[in-house]
């Protein structure tokens, strides 16, 4: 059995980047327009396209 | 993670989650129309139509439009004057019978800053729109039915957290993103519940959270008037009440030469929850995009027009004014209100799935004699 540590990161690296990517979005448009904008929507439109993916996908 | 810990877990989740669900639904029903609020009071014809001017047209000063006000309705004050950005010839005036009283019971309008006509925000008063508003800031119930939402706003970080938690147990054999569809249907749902809780994650944290803080406004404001307010005017305190105040004319340029390089945002008259009964407090906002949330109250005495203090902001304070747009998603124009009326949908959906795979497995976990019975 592998250790408890690489099953850790094997579940939650890829939501740990998701919800990095959300916080830069839900910060960025703090900062500014424009770039700054368009820098949240990415990080907030990756999270929403995942779910609605997941949602619409049928087998 | 031992079984033992997982049931625990699944316990806080199960609970925290089921006590807030009927609340969160509410929350994020009402929240949606929220979002676009703007949009849809002017397509219900509710929003102030600003007259086409010359750009050099004078402005009047504050004390015109103070009169201007009174005019409007006889018999009631000044509570606040309120400066919009994308609205520069327009001064939002919140007037009511005195300048204590509370802020439901209070008129709401703009005044042209060059006319001095009034025009009306029906939307700001009643109607469709503040009713949908009431139910998610309250549901009627003053300040009980904010703590209330307050504490379930609690829950659903809890629940958030939990949730987050059992992730690990459920997907240690599945790849991110799988949704098991030819096994059944609790399957899917649950796979889909993980799915979309693990994505939305960050999202519902931070309106969450600054939903409670917001929820937590009266409270704050209150400590603010006990501590800063209180401990700047404490010198006023057997001052005898005001009868007359001084012009607001100048009120602008004076705080502005103390505070330089910031704007003003809105003005509390004396007497207002925001003020003394013996200043006029001028709330003025960073000038920068990130400090425009942030605000500094300049306090200038209503009799002499001296400024007494420019207070220092408490923590509390910032994080209430943070909190707003982190909370309203309207600050990264109409994609970013989108996104966050998707999401908030998406938080509806896991909030259901979640109590659908609670009653199949309730159903699954016994019997059901009467069931078979029927």
């Amino acid at each position: 059995m592998k250790p408890r540590q690489s099953n850790f990161w094997k579940v939650f690296s890829t939501p740990l980047v998701i919800a990095l990517l959300s916080a830069a979005g839900l910060f960025s448009a703090l900062l500014g327009d424009g770039i700054w904008d368009a820098l949240s929507w990415v990080g907030l439109g990756v999270p929403a396209f995942l779910a609605i993916k997941g949602l619409l996908r049928r087998g | 993670m031992k079984s033992k810990t997982i049931r625990r877990w699944s316990f806080i989740h199960t609970w925290t989650s089921l006590i807030c669900t009927v609340f969160l639904l509410l929350l994020a029903l009402t929240g949606l129309p929220l979002i676009f609020h703007h949009e849809i009071e002017h397509l219900l014809g509710d929003a102030p139509q600003v007259r086409e001017m010359p750009a050099d047209t004078p402005r009047l000063n504050l004390a015109q439009l103070v009169e201007a006000a009174e005019k409007h309705r006889p018999g009631e004050v000044v509570q606040y004057f309120g400066f919009e950005d994308d609205e520069p010839n327009a001064v939002l005036t919140i007037m009511a019978k005195t300048a204590g009283t509370e802020p439901n019971s209070s008129h709401t309008f703009m005044l042209d800053a060059r006319t001095g006509e009034a025009l009306e925000t029906p939307s700001a008063n009643g109607g469709l729109m503040l009713f949908i508003l009431r139910l998610h800031v309250d549901m009627f119930a003053g300040l009980p039915g904010k703590l209330l939402l307050a504490f379930m706003g609690l829950l659903f970080v809890v629940a958030i957290i939990s949730g987050t938690v059992l992730y690990l147990p459920f997907m240690r054999r599945l790849q991110f993103g799988t949704v098991r569809q030819d096994k059944s249907t609790r399957l899917r749902w649950l796979d889909l519940h993980n799915l979309i809780g693990v994505v939305t994650l960050t999202w519902a944290l931070v309106v969450g959270v600054t939903g409670v803080i917001s929820a937590c406004a009266d409270l704050l404001i209150a400590a603010w008037r006990n501590d800063t307010l209180s401990a700047m005017v404490a010198p006023y305190r057997d001052a005898p009440p005001l009868t007359r105040l001084a012009p607001a004319t100048r009120l602008l340029d004076i705080a502005r030469d103390v505070a330089p390089g910031m704007n003003p945002d809105f003005i509390a008259f004396p007497g207002t929850r925001f003020s003394s009964e013996h200043h006029y407090s001028v709330f003025m906002k960073g000038g920068t995009h990130l400090t425009s949330h942030l605000l500094t109250p300049v306090l200038i005495d209503a009799s002499t027009l001296q400024v007494t203090a420019v207070a220092e902001r408490p923590w509390y304070m910032d994080a209430m004014g943070m909190s707003q747009p982190l909370h309203f998603g309207d600050y990264g124009g109409m994609p970013m209100k989108i996104l966050w009326a998707t999401l908030d949908v998406l938080t509806i959906i896991v909030l259901g799935s979640g109590v659908y795979l609670w009653v199949v497995r309730r159903k699954a976990a016994k019997p059901l004699p009467l069931e078979a019975a029927a």
